[in-house]
């Protein structure tokens, strides 16, 4: 199969407009043409024609070697879910004896009535280290690309001004802001008794937070979250999150008894750690997706 | 096999969803469109692992009283992966979207083709 030289290609089309199936000069002049024609088809001219043709033909070709591809995986995928066991059966085995030792077992070592909780933040609580590291570094990432960009705020200055004018934006969410703060508080604090958990409490917050930027205007909220608060909330729960699970692992590890207790199953205090780094967690998330929108939408936090 | 598919019907829906951000992921040349497709692609394999962990009749795997006994709750394993699939993808998202504006401000598109052709001249252009 022949190589493509792309770069030969692309070159090819700065001569016209932009346009993948631009219209080729079609070339009818034989190779061997005389020295009194006054265009020589030389071999140049004869790659070029080639390769333009060929990429006319892999622009047509794409889009159907695309769905086919589709239909393959999709065809490939449904013969493995007919070999998969039935929706809901008791007896696959995806539900093992592990399964059975966290449900069983799950309440009494970690003290938290919502299975799910004991298990990603006590059974596999480094798994949700390294997810919260991940938010942690995604919201870097993000920061260090759209801080250097530099974006003015002039353009968000604008929308802030009319924004100004909504009262009954700023009306509605005067009222349901500080609903929506309680609520995903209330879901961060209550995930090792029901469902909820860091995650989506945080996420929660994290909307309210952005509601109340959209409504009120980043000065608003840099009354309490300015790049400093943000900084330090994410450090600090980050650095608690490690500190805390390193120690539950290293005396788990060795056997030693942990001061965290996994008191009373169902009361607000109990489970040990899980409520700690649940918020831990929220407030990481929180912020993250605060400083997401506010990146996003002015270039810093 | 049509019983067992119909009987996995939840899996089959999941299946689809994955076909069709593939096809948004191939077809499209607009980055948005390309991300969007990505995300699809994500919620189909969020619907399949839940679908995995669910079994017929039990409850929702937090204990009710002191009923610990195991076959009285659904698994609450593929939950907790799709916890972490979510976690990931948001974070995936923002980078993409953020890697997006940066060659919007550089180049005014966001047509894959354009880009990559420009920035081939950009690079010609400097050697």
């Amino acid at each position: 199969m022949k190589k493509h030289n792309w770069k030969q290609i692309l070159r090819q089309w700065d001569e016209g407009r932009f346009d993948l199936t631009m219209a080729l000069p079609e070339q009818t002049e034989p190779d061997h043409a005389g020295p009194d024609l006054p265009y020589r088809w030389d071999r140049r001219d004869r790659v070029r024609a080639l390769e333009r043709r060929e990429l006319r033909l892999f622009e047509r070709m794409y889009p159907w070697l695309s769905a086919l591809l589709c239909v393959v995986i999709v065809l490939w995928l449904f013969w493995a879910v007919a070999e998969l066991p039935a929706f809901g059966d008791p007896q696959a085995p995806a539900h093992n004896q592990v399964m059975e030792r966290y449900v069983g077992r799950g309440t009494q070592e970690t003290g938290a009535v919502n299975t799910v909780a004991g298990v990603i933040l006590d059974y596999r609580a480094f798994d949700t280290l390294g997810e919260s590291h991940v938010l942690f570094a995604a919201a870097t990432a993000v920061l260090v690309l759209l801080m250097a960009a530099g974006k003015e705020d002039g353009e968000y200055r604008r929308e802030l001004a009319i924004m100004h004018t909504e009262s009954i934006l700023r009306n509605t969410v005067r009222v349901i802001v500080p609903v929506v703060l309680l609520f995903g508080l209330y879901v961060m604090f209550n995930g090792h008794l029901g469902p909820g958990g860091g995650f989506s409490g945080g996420a929660v917050l994290g909307a309210g937070l952005i509601l109340y930027a959209i409504s009120f205007g980043f000065d608003a909220i840099e009354r309490f979250l300015n790049f400093r608060s943000y900084r330090a909330t994410v450090l600090v729960s980050l650095c608690f999150y490690s500190l805390a699970k390193c120690y539950a692992f290293f005396c788990g590890a060795n056997h030693l008894p942990v001061i965290f207790s996994a008191g009373t199953p169902g009361r607000i205090f109990s489970a040990g750690l899980i409520l700690p780094l649940n918020l831990a967690v929220g407030l990481i998330v929180a912020c993250t997706m605060y400083g997401f929108y506010s990146v996003f939408k002015r270039g810093r936090i | 096999m049509l019983q067992t598919l119909w009987e996995n019907r939840i899996q089959c829906v999941a299946v689809l969803i994955f076909a069709v951000g593939f096809s948004t992921l191939l077809l499209h040349r607009n980055l948005v469109k390309k991300i969007i497709g990505l995300n699809i692609m994500d919620t189909a394999a969020y619907l399949f692992l839940t679908s995995i962990g669910y079994i017929r009749g039990r409850l929702a795997p937090i204990i009710v009283g002191t009923d610990t006994d195991p076959s009285h709750y659904a698994n609450p394993l593929p939950a907790g992966l799709v916890l972490t699939g979510i976690v990931v993808s948001v974070s995936v998202t923002a980078l993409m979207l953020a890697l997006t504006i940066r060659l919007y401000d550089q180049y005014h598109t966001l047509n894959l083709d354009e880009i990559y052709y420009m920035a081939l001249r950009e690079q010609e252009g400097g050697q």
